[in-house]
């Protein structure tokens, strides 16, 4: 049995995280290959819209993991609330950079993909809406943890923002059931066949594959600086005292 | 295989603005966050160096 508690301590998940960043890093990268390959090469045009519907294969896994990381956000934000764990509080901190650039990437080839097919960048939809909002959440969390010096407290209040600003996930997920949205509905879900060709819905799952492997690698990089960065100030003040 | 010629691949059916706006923002990004990373850790060690050399 491993004891994965061990990991908890920073020192020893240091040099674990080192070797996932690069195992995860290649394997991103020869997936992304891989899926451009199949969604640029191989996959057929779109009998409705055209070559513009190439776009979904970035375009859903960024607005996935824009989602996924988010409420992982929460989930390492509530362990640390919880347990008073500084490797958690890092990791919530270490993801959100990554979700704010997926949430932006998923507006920006959001809006390149509907131009063509809807006539506009933007609409005031619901789908479109709620995943602006989760990118002012994103945004609020950076904000608010940079504005307090205090780092302890700063993990406390920017987790508590990341607890109650997941409940803005399942309405980005379900906007497209709820409400009548300009927006498309979902190509792939649980328990129903997928809506698209299954060449191009292989391209976008190893996409999807990729993007979170590398959504973990430079996830995992920042932790690695957050530790480094945050251990090191104590052991700086350890000096600090043995000088003076 | 759906392209008779380069021309045609970067086209993409007149859709070649969207479909490269969208792939290459993706790109800039992903580059932007990993150099960024590095840079970071870089200076990181430098630190670390520079401490060690004083000590």
């Amino acid at each position: 049995m491993i004891n994965w508690f061990k990991y908890a301590a920073p020192q020893r998940f240091y040099p674990l995280a080192g070797t996932l960043v690069r195992w995860c890093g290649w394997l991103a990268a020869l997936l992304t290959l891989v899926g451009l390959a199949i969604g640029l090469l191989i996959a057929p045009t779109d009998f409705q819209q055209g070559e513009a519907y190439r776009i979904i294969f970035i375009h859903v896994p960024a607005s996935w993991m824009s989602m996924v990381i988010f409420v992982a956000m929460a989930f390492w934000s509530a362990i640390g609330l919880a347990f008073n764990a500084r490797l958690a509080f890092m990791l919530a901190r270490a993801l959100a950079p990554t979700g704010a650039l997926m949430c932006f990437l998923a507006l920006w080839t959001g809006a390149l993909w509907g131009k063509p097919t809807w006539g506009a960048w933007w609409v005031w939809d619901a789908r479109l809406t709620s995943e602006l909002i989760l990118l002012f959440l994103y945004l609020g969390y950076l904000s608010l943890h940079a504005a307090i010096d205090d780092t302890r407290r700063a993990d406390r209040a920017a987790g508590v923002l990341a607890l109650v600003g997941v409940v803005n996930v399942p309405i980005i997920y379900f906007s497209v059931k709820w409400w009548n949205t300009l927006h498309q509905g979902a190509s792939v879900s649980v328990g129903a066949a997928p809506r698209m060709a299954s060449i191009m819905l292989l391209g976008m799952l190893i996409m999807a594959i990729a993007f979170w492997l590398y959504s973990i690698a430079v996830t995992l990089a920042r932790v690695r600086i957050l530790i480094r960065e945050r251990e090191a100030e104590a052991a700086w003040m350890e000096q600090l005292k043995e000088t003076a | 295989m759906n392209w008779n010629s380069i021309g045609e691949f970067t086209a993409m059916g007149g859709y070649g603005l969207y479909v490269w706006g969208s792939f290459l923002m993706v790109a800039l990004v992903a580059a932007a966050e990993v150099t960024q990373l590095r840079l970071r850790a870089r200076a990181l060690d430098k630190l670390a160096f520079a401490a060690g050399e004083q000590a």
